[in-house]
């Protein structure tokens, strides 16, 4: 029997959308604090983490985001966790972001001016306060703009983990698309969806570029 | 619990994952160069053409942009044949990858082509060069030599991104390792094995992609010192 794509069916698919928003912040959470530590290891004085964080970063920018998801999907059941697929979609993520995100802020911190260093250490200060009290405050504000847009990326690449079977949007749309055979309507509101999540971001993002921009300019 | 890997089942199937391969490249091969045309098109057309034409180029790029390639992708897949117009499933993945890149392209060409300043134009056009001479020559070598280490990642992404086309059973790279994996059972191998795969043709495309930009804007050249140079 084909359905109709009514009331039921679009509330269903905007329904959904709640499973890519709570992917999308805890990829955010995880991804980020995993994203943290491998941009203090990419700007470490020691050499092997350097290394080892450049890896990581080649890694994860080198691969697609599908592989991430089966490498999760398939090695948590592997090492004996019977686990729901949401949770290996949380950790595909997670991985993924954290490439990113070391990057991004790799980039910051060392957009902070060397003298700042400088003047920090011949202030007595130890390494872990320069971090705290002098690099990253000024990091955080060039970070902030790219690490927004690095968010839409993130919340579109969530709609990968429906072939997995997590009932995100993307998926709710193939289900619906599968009873009502409506393509367009289907897909559109789908992507109508996304838009309205992603493109108040990415003005934010541009926003607040042109702001640090203004700032550093005046 | 003792996991063995067991490689030899996977590498027995080495011609499948041979045939995927092949058409990841072509995808990716066909999708970037027409994909970098679009978006070079676009740029120029946004450029010259007045206020209804920049406002729809500029829509075209922010839907695109701000939805997922999964979703245009299925759009195009199921959407396009209700229209009457028969689609393979190929078609439709290189469509999508055409029409996907190319917004992404028109972006990134567009800002190099605003980083162009306007005396630059002016003195061009005072030494009596045509207007598509300043064009070709002044605008838009320049603002490509300049974009083109962005233009380059974009490209990279969307090689990755044609995994996707497995969704709609595109027979490409990722989507014979799935054919292996329901026939050998050897998941994590596959996908192993295959993960490297994409990471060695990252690793050559950035590489090629880096030597094309040094043949197109070659060192000591003035293109040469604007290459990557975003500053104004």
């Amino acid at each position: 029997m084909i359905r109709q794509f009514t009331e039921s069916e679009f509330l269903f698919i905007l329904a959904s959308a709640r499973w890519t928003l709570l992917l999308t912040v805890m990829a955010m959470l995880l991804g980020g604090l995993l994203g943290f530590l491998v941009a203090l290891a990419r700007t470490s004085h020691l050499a092997p983490l350097r290394v080892l964080a450049a890896g990581w970063i080649g890694l994860i920018q080198g691969v697609p985001v599908l592989m991430l998801l089966f490498l999760s999907y398939y090695g948590l059941s592997l090492a004996g966790f019977d686990l729901p697929p949401l949770i290996a979609a949380t950790v595909s993520m997670a991985l993924y972001a954290s490439g990113y995100l070391g990057e991004i802020w790799r980039g910051s911190i060392q957009a902070v001016p060397w003298q700042q260093w400088e003047a920090s250490s011949a202030l007595a200060f130890s390494r872990p306060q320069q971090y705290r009290y002098i690099i990253l405050p000024q990091a955080v504000r060039i970070a902030i703009p790219p690490t927004v847009g690095f968010l839409v990326q993130l919340v579109k690449n969530t709609s990968i983990v429906s072939i997995i079977g997590v009932v995100e949007l993307a998926r709710a749309g193939n289900l619906v698309n599968n009873a009502t055979f409506q393509p367009f309507k289907v897909f559109g509101t789908v992507a109508a969806i996304y838009f309205i999540i992603c493109w108040p971001i990415s003005l934010l993002a541009r926003r607040l570029e042109g702001r640090l921009h203004a700032r550093r300019a005046g | 619990m003792g996991f063995q890997f067991q490689f030899q089942p996977v590498l027995a199937r080495t011609d499948v994952l041979l045939d995927g391969l092949w058409l990841t490249l072509q995808l990716s091969g066909i999708g970037i160069l027409f994909g970098a045309l679009l978006g070079i098109l676009l740029a120029m057309l946004r450029g010259l053409a007045g206020r209804p034409v920049r406002l729809l180029v500029d829509s075209y790029v922010e839907v695109v942009r701000n939805t997922p390639f999964l979703v245009q992708l299925l759009i195009i897949f199921f959407g396009v044949p209700t229209l009457g117009i028969r689609l393979s499933a190929e078609q439709a993945a290189l469509s999508a990858i055409v029409l996907n890149l190319g917004a992404y392209a028109t972006e990134i060409v567009r800002a190099g082509i605003e980083s162009v300043h306007k005396s630059q134009i002016e003195a061009g056009l005072s030494l009596a060069m045509t207007r598509w001479q300043v064009f070709r020559h002044v605008v838009l070598a320049p603002a490509l030599a300049r974009v083109w280490p962005a233009l380059s990642s974009q490209f990279v992404l969307m090689m990755l991104s044609t995994s996707v086309c497995s969704f709609i059973s595109v027979q490409e790279l990722s989507a014979q390792a799935a054919n292996i994996e329901s026939d050998t059972f050897r998941s994590f191998e596959v996908y192993i094995l295959v993960t490297l795969i994409y990471l060695a043709l990252a690793i050559l495309l950035r590489l090629l992609l880096a030597g094309l930009g040094a043949v197109l804007f070659p060192t000591g050249s003035g293109l040469g010192r604007l290459r990557g140079q975003t500053g104004r």
